[in-house]
């Protein structure tokens, strides 16, 4: 074999092997093992598999989600609790008085953002339509600390299942608006969201593997800043990495991307809430 | 007192007599390094856990100081034998005076 040859043979074994640190690992939490590849939904038309976001972090880093008790996340999740269990506002009700047990939330992060009355609702909201309407209490921030506390204990009670929202009907328009955005090239680097999560996951960004981008794992505890990151505070980070101005957090047009985010994830477990770096 | 501590630990609920068992301990502390200063200049006191021990029925299984540059959470695992049945005792120390302590009974199976 001549050395041209040989480096030709090289390179294409790169190629191949750009995806993952370990393919097949599997991700078993506290004995339940969650699905992290799946088969792509039908209208994704340039990807055949769907990977969760833990698939392609390090060893280190997976390790983490195994066991609650080393995922830092649930410091925050046992501060939700205590926020679940404590009144507050006018009507002097905390979550529980309405919502007596926790678990009866299974199921509601898989079928979120959906749409009520017309418009597109987020987790996010439906906390904050709870405080304002019903408990007569000031609205969270949507990102900050006890709101991103409190929907990683909401979205943890689906843990195991698999995500599954609604884009048609009501929400074909919203879906369809969520599409535009994410193969919208933007900003100063000019890259849309697949130019990185579908063209180019598995390959190496700077030291790190690039995601498919999927939203099943949020909202996720983050080893860079050591706090629940929710999806949106999450595009924005993206949007910034791409130098473009990002959409506020609770924006319809980041509701109609995560809309969009999350069918991709479609058949991917609910590991919220997960860690990654 | 610190806003929001919580002292996390995690022990088998029952080991084989002379087995090494491992224990997982987490609080969940600020960790005010004492280096950093708020919106007016002035440096924010430094208020960290600077001392953690764990015992056994009485006696020191470890006894770690911890330094300012320990992050939030600070998380320990080790291992310790355990002869007989009894109760781990776990505290934290902070620099404001305030204690934590955790119990966490074993048994020998």
């Amino acid at each position: 074999m001549t050395l041209k040859a040989l480096m030709l043979g090289c390179a294409a074994a790169a190629m191949a092997t750009v995806a993952f640190a370990d393919e097949d690992a599997v991700l078993s939490i506290e004995g339940e093992t969650m699905v992290t590849q799946a088969a792509a939904p039908a209208h994704m038309e340039n990807v055949d598999t769907v990977y969760s976001g833990w698939t392609f972090r390090t060893p280190e880093t997976q390790a983490l989600q195994l066991d609650d008790f080393d995922n830092p996340a649930f410091v925050f999740v046992d501060q939700a609790l205590e926020l679940y269990e404590t009144a507050d506002g006018t009507a002097g009700k905390s979550c529980m008085d309405c919502h007596a047990n926790v678990a009866d939330f299974a199921g509601l992060k898989t079928s979120l953002p959906r749409v009520e009355d017309g418009e597109l609702v987020t987790m996010t909201n439906l906390v904050n339509e709870c405080r304002t309407e019903r408990m007569g209490a000031e609205p969270w921030k949507y990102s900050g600390g006890q709101m991103s506390a409190m929907t990683a204990l909401l979205a943890h009670q689906s843990r195991g299942m698999p995500m599954d929202v609604t884009i048609d009907g009501d929400a074909a328009p919203f879906w369809e608006k969520g599409k535009e955005l994410y193969y919208t090239r933007v900003g100063q680097l000019d890259m849309s969201c697949s130019n990185c999560h579908e063209d180019n996951y598995g390959v190496m960004i700077r030291a790190d593997h690039l995601s498919q981008g999927q939203i099943n794992g949020f909202p996720t505890y983050r080893l860079k800043n050591a706090k629940i990151n929710t999806t949106h505070g999450r595009f924005k980070g993206c949007m910034k990495n791409i130098r473009a101005t990002p959409f506020k957090e609770g924006s319809p047009e980041f509701k109609a991307l995560e809309l969009y985010v999350a069918s991709r994830s479609t058949g991917l477990s609910v590991e919220s809430p997960s860690v990654r770096n | 007192m610190a806003s929001g501590v919580k002292p996390r630990v995690k022990v088998p609920r029952s080991a084989a007599a002379g087995e090494a068992i491992t224990i997982k301990t987490l609080i969940s502390h600020k960790m005010e390094s004492g280096q950093r200063k708020d919106s007016d200049g002035n440096v924010i006191p430094r208020s960290i856990i600077n001392r953690f021990t764990a015992d056994f029925n009485g006696q020191n299984v470890v006894d770690i100081t911890i330094e300012p540059a320990v992050s939030t959470n600070p998380y320990f695992q080790f291992e310790a034998v355990v002869p007989e049945a009894g109760e781990f005792v776990f505290t934290w120390y902070d620099d404001d005076g305030s204690v934590y302590e955790t119990k966490k009974s074993i048994t020998i199976a």
